[in-house]
């Protein structure tokens, strides 16, 4: 062997040998990747509150585009909650592969009028979203709320995967959490529940609307869905919640399935305090709401009145 | 025209074909646009499985296992017919799975070494390329005594099926994947460039989310072999396996269209062999074998000496050029009967088998709309278009969930999709007929009309949060989509190890309202082995799979009545 090639061999194997070692020191006990959790506002969109408006207002009118736009005027107008520019997410609820008639989703009348409203009010973008339970592009369609959304201008989101965002909910049992990005970063958040009957929780309302900006294996919170919903409600403070009583599903909650369970009501609640909407709410399904554990826990920690009528009621029945 | 104009149009047709193919493919998918006050059934827009009702395999293997010819499998004709004048065209000209392997056989790569003597030599008739011959008698004659299994091998099912499970779901996770890494880097132009490009192709390559598919593995053997052996031998598996391949070769067999060799002019450069897909024979001094041809037409246009002509009824002098004069389909007496006894022979030894109904899967829960099991098993060509269409990902291809007899037909497993009530899509995509199209009505039913049952649930007190743990729950009974709802709660004091007292709903199943559709095992906390499970018992297709004596029809009930 010359001695040119024995040199290059060698420092050839010689090289091999110092990068192997070189990348196993160098990886050794140390992370590569390192998951840099991002940085979002903590999503709280309420507004300053106003004496010259009630907290909490209901209207009843066949008419639901009515029923809306005067529950909302009782409350401030739109204007109050929404100014020029804004980014709005509306949440309904579009939990299920039902149709409008049988109560499980909030109604896509409303929705339509509700993204109106943001747009007229000059809203620069409405995002109407949910995570839904059954197969999503199934719940948006078969519920009308895509067509209705899309159709008054809204941007309608169906989530995936990429979209959520793991986020510290800061609560007394939901830490860690994946949370749907366009609930968070956003200027104003809606949520627009329906009223209906839950085994459970016994009545799925505004607060308990709010699983649906979680993605994961929100399934377990069932164990202990009192303390987690209260969790959810001081964690995401919507601007406005806008309660869907139109229809209401009084049995086999909160899927439905039957016109039989269901009761015709007519009627829109608008409300700032997530409480007091609760409470007026479950009046519907014959329930008081001093028995509902969640939103009596939720008055305890603070996030609104239970009395709806000391938080300011107006009511127009029609 | 010319014989490059011809080939030009061949190239055309084959890229046409194969585009259709997946075109149709991607669209059976759940994406349609209905506005649900007008109606409320979800119909797809275009008759995503017309492509399979093309084969003739498929007619005639179904015809001899279930004796029906099911609704458009006549167009099957539309293939067969002009085969019998013109040859294996399809093979050259339509077929998805011919022209995947024209291609993959042509690019050039290291193989340009593998080209003069050496191409030559492989492109001859081999008598390897029997085999599909065989195959297909073996498959005619286990469709005869009622098993289908041509399915497995047939080109166009093993396409659909390939495509649906294997080839997109696979590109959805490397397209994520690589979509994750680059932007991994945190350097926005070029997450900004990913983020663009992917939003380009995935609206129609990518479903709406990632699919997860059971017995992926076995399926992708198959089609990596195939499309890998094409690099070894040119089209490997038309000219040696493919049953479809046999059966258009065995109608060719009083073709009017065929080569016509003209023995003088020709300077046996044997330029022809070169580009020969089928192994047929197309050089001057050997016997042309119409069956094995693909009338690609390559070998006439390389022939610089305008020795070879594709024309009607050319002489047989002309095609033959010193033959020796034997059968046109090369397969041997007895190998033939050995084929069909063998394939006799399958079905009384898969039957006395115990995986047939005897000691069938408890999980085997079928389709909604499937007709009975030995019915379902003469029917189903695996194409996968059910499991491509189901919404939820609820339908799987099996491994031996239905013995080997059934390899690759759908199964449900709730565990990863539930069936949706409102849905029918899998009935709707059936080629065969194997699953039956249901209306809404049927599946779900009312107050007159039995709901479609796929099975029955069951709980597994042991693992149930309420049953086991002291711990409160209930979203089985939140999932349950009838009305009322066949998971029914009784409220009970019970306490914990600490002797804590804890009001807990514990969980039952109405047996008469369940439809089985695993709605309750998919919401399951209990992730890795739901405490609700549902097994195939109870099944609507069944008579034998059955429970109580006295079930009920699980219809709707009016409210205040107790079920
Ligand atoms: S049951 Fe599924 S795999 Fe079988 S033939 Fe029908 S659609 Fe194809
Ligand atoms: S299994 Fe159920 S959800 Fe899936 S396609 Fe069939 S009917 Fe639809
Ligand atoms: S969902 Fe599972 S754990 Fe929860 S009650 Fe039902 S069976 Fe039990």
């Amino acid at each position: 062997m010359k001695r040119r090639e024995f040199i290059k061999r060698a420092s050839q194997a010689t090289g091999l040998a110092a990068v192997c070692v070189g990348g196993g020191w160098f990886f050794h006990d140390r992370e590569w990747f390192k998951y840099e959790p991002p940085i979002v506002h903590k999503p709280d969109f309420q507004i300053a509150p106003d004496n010259a408006y009630p907290q909490i207002s209901l209207s009843r009118n066949q008419d639901h585009v009515l029923a809306l736009r005067d529950a909302l005027d009782a409350v401030g107008g739109i204007a109050r909650f929404v100014r020029a520019g804004e980014r709005v997410t509306v949440k309904p609820n579009v939990g299920w592969d039902r149709t409008a008639a049988q109560a499980a989703n909030t109604s896509p009348v409303l929705v339509g009028e509700m993204v109106r409203q943001c747009l007229d009010a000059g809203a620069a973008e409405v995002i109407v979203t949910d995570v839904t339970c059954n197969e999503a592009r199934r719940c948006f369609l078969r519920s009308g709320i895509k067509e209705a959304a899309e159709k008054a201008g809204a941007k309608v989101i169906l989530a995936v995967e990429d979209d959520y965002l793991v986020m510290d909910l800061k609560g007394r049992l939901l830490t860690s959490w994946p949370v749907l990005r366009h609930f968070v970063e956003t200027d104003r958040l809606i949520n627009m529940p329906i009223v209906k009957h839950h085994s459970l929780s016994m009545c799925t309302v505004g607060m308990k609307n709010l699983y649906g900006i979680l993605g994961g294996r929100r399934n377990q919170l069932h164990q202990e869905i009192d303390q987690s919903i209260v969790d959810l409600a001081m964690f995401s403070r919507p601007t406005l919640t806008v309660v869907d009583a139109t229809r209401v599903l009084m049995r086999g909650g909160p899927q439905g399935g039957s016109l039989d369970d269901v009761n015709i009501e007519h009627s829109v609640i608008c409300a700032t305090d997530q409480v007091a909407a609760d409470a007026r709410a479950v009046e519907f399904l014959g329930l008081a709401a001093a028995d509902v554990a969640h939103i009596v826990q939720a008055e305890k920690a603070g996030l609104g009145l239970i009395d709806y009528r000391a938080a300011g009621y107006k009511e127009n029945l029609g | 025209m010319t014989v490059g104009t011809v080939r030009n149009l061949r190239r055309f047709s084959q890229v046409s074909f194969f585009g259709v193919f997946c075109w149709l493919v991607l669209k059976t998918n759940f994406e349609v646009a209905i506005s649900p006050d007008t109606v409320s059934e979800v119909f797809l827009p275009y008759p995503v499985s017309i492509a399979l009702q093309f084969d003739p395999l498929v007619a005639l293997t179904t015809l001899l296992a279930n004796g029906t010819l099911f609704k458009g499998l006549l167009w099957s004709l539309a293939v067969l017919i002009p085969t019998i004048f013109l040859g294996r065209f399809f093979c050259g000209w339509v077929c998805p799975l011919g022209t995947l392997n024209h291609w993959i056989s042509e690019i050039r790569s290291e193989r340009i070494s593998f080209r003069g003597k050496g191409k030559i030599e492989s492109n001859r008739y081999k008598k390897y390329q029997r085999i599909k011959y065989y195959i297909f008698l073996f498959m005619i004659a286990a469709a005869l005594f009622g098993t289908l299994q041509s399915g497995l091998l047939d080109p166009l099912p093993l396409m659909a099926r390939s495509i649906g499970t294997l080839v997109l779901p696979t590109a959805h996770a490397a397209a994520d994947g690589v979509l994750g890494w680059v932007k991994s880097f945190g350097f926005k132009p070029l997450s900004g460039a990913a983020q663009f490009v992917y939003d380009m192709f995935a609206p129609f390559l990518l479903n709406f989310r990632q699919v997860h598919f059971h017995g992926i593995v076995s399926i992708a053997i198959l089609f990596g072999g195939i499309v890998v052996t094409n690099r070894v031998f040119t089209r490997f598996w038309c000219r040696g396996l493919c049953p479809l391949g046999a059966m258009l070769g065995i109608f060719s067999r009083y073709a009017t269209f065929g080569l016509q060799k003209d023995e003088k002019s020709c300077d046996h450069c044997n330029l022809c062999l070169q580009s020969c897909q089928g192994a047929d024979n197309p050089d001057v001094g050997t016997r042309w074998r119409q069956t094995e041809c693909h009338v690609c037409l390559n070998c006439q246009a390389a022939c610089p000496q305008g020795s070879l002509d594709f024309k009607f009824f050319p002489t047989l002098e002309g095609t033959r050029t010193n033959p020796p004069p034997n059968q046109r389909v090369d397969i041997t007496k007895r190998k033939t009967v050995a084929s069909l006894a063998a394939g006799a022979a399958l079905f009384p030894m898969l039957r006395s088998g115990d995986s047939f109904e005897i000691n069938a899967d408890s999980r085997l829960i079928r389709p909604p709309g499937s007709v009975i099991e030995d019915d379902f098993l003469a029917r189903c060509i695996r194409c996968g278009q059910c499991m491509r269409v189901c919404p939820n990902n609820a339908l799987h291809p099996t491994l031996l969930e239905s013995g080997l007899e059934g390899v690759w037909t759908p199964i449900l497993i709730p565990k990863v999709g539930y069936c949706e009530p409102s849905c029918t899509l899998c009935g709707q995509v059936c080629p065969t007929g194997a699953i039956l199209e249901l209306t809404l009505l049927e599946k779900v039913g009312d107050k007159e009309t039995p709901a479609n049952r796929i099975g029955t649930a069951f709980f597994d007190r042991g693992r149930c949060l309420p049953w086991a743990m002291a711990t409160r729950c209930i979203v089985c009974e939140e999932w349950c989509p009838t009305s009322p709802k066949a998971v029914y709660l009784k409220e009970e004091l019970v306490t914990d190890r600490q002797g804590k007292e804890v009001r807990v709903q514990r969980p039952y199943i109405d047996p008469d309202l369940c439809t089985g559709c695993g709605a309750c095992e998919f919401a399951c906390p209990v992730v890795d082995q739901p405490a609700v499970y549902v097994t195939s018992v109870g099944e609507s297709r069944s008579p034998d799979n059955q429970i109580l004596l006295r079930r009920k029809k699980p219809t709707t009930i009016p409210p205040g009545e107790t079920p």
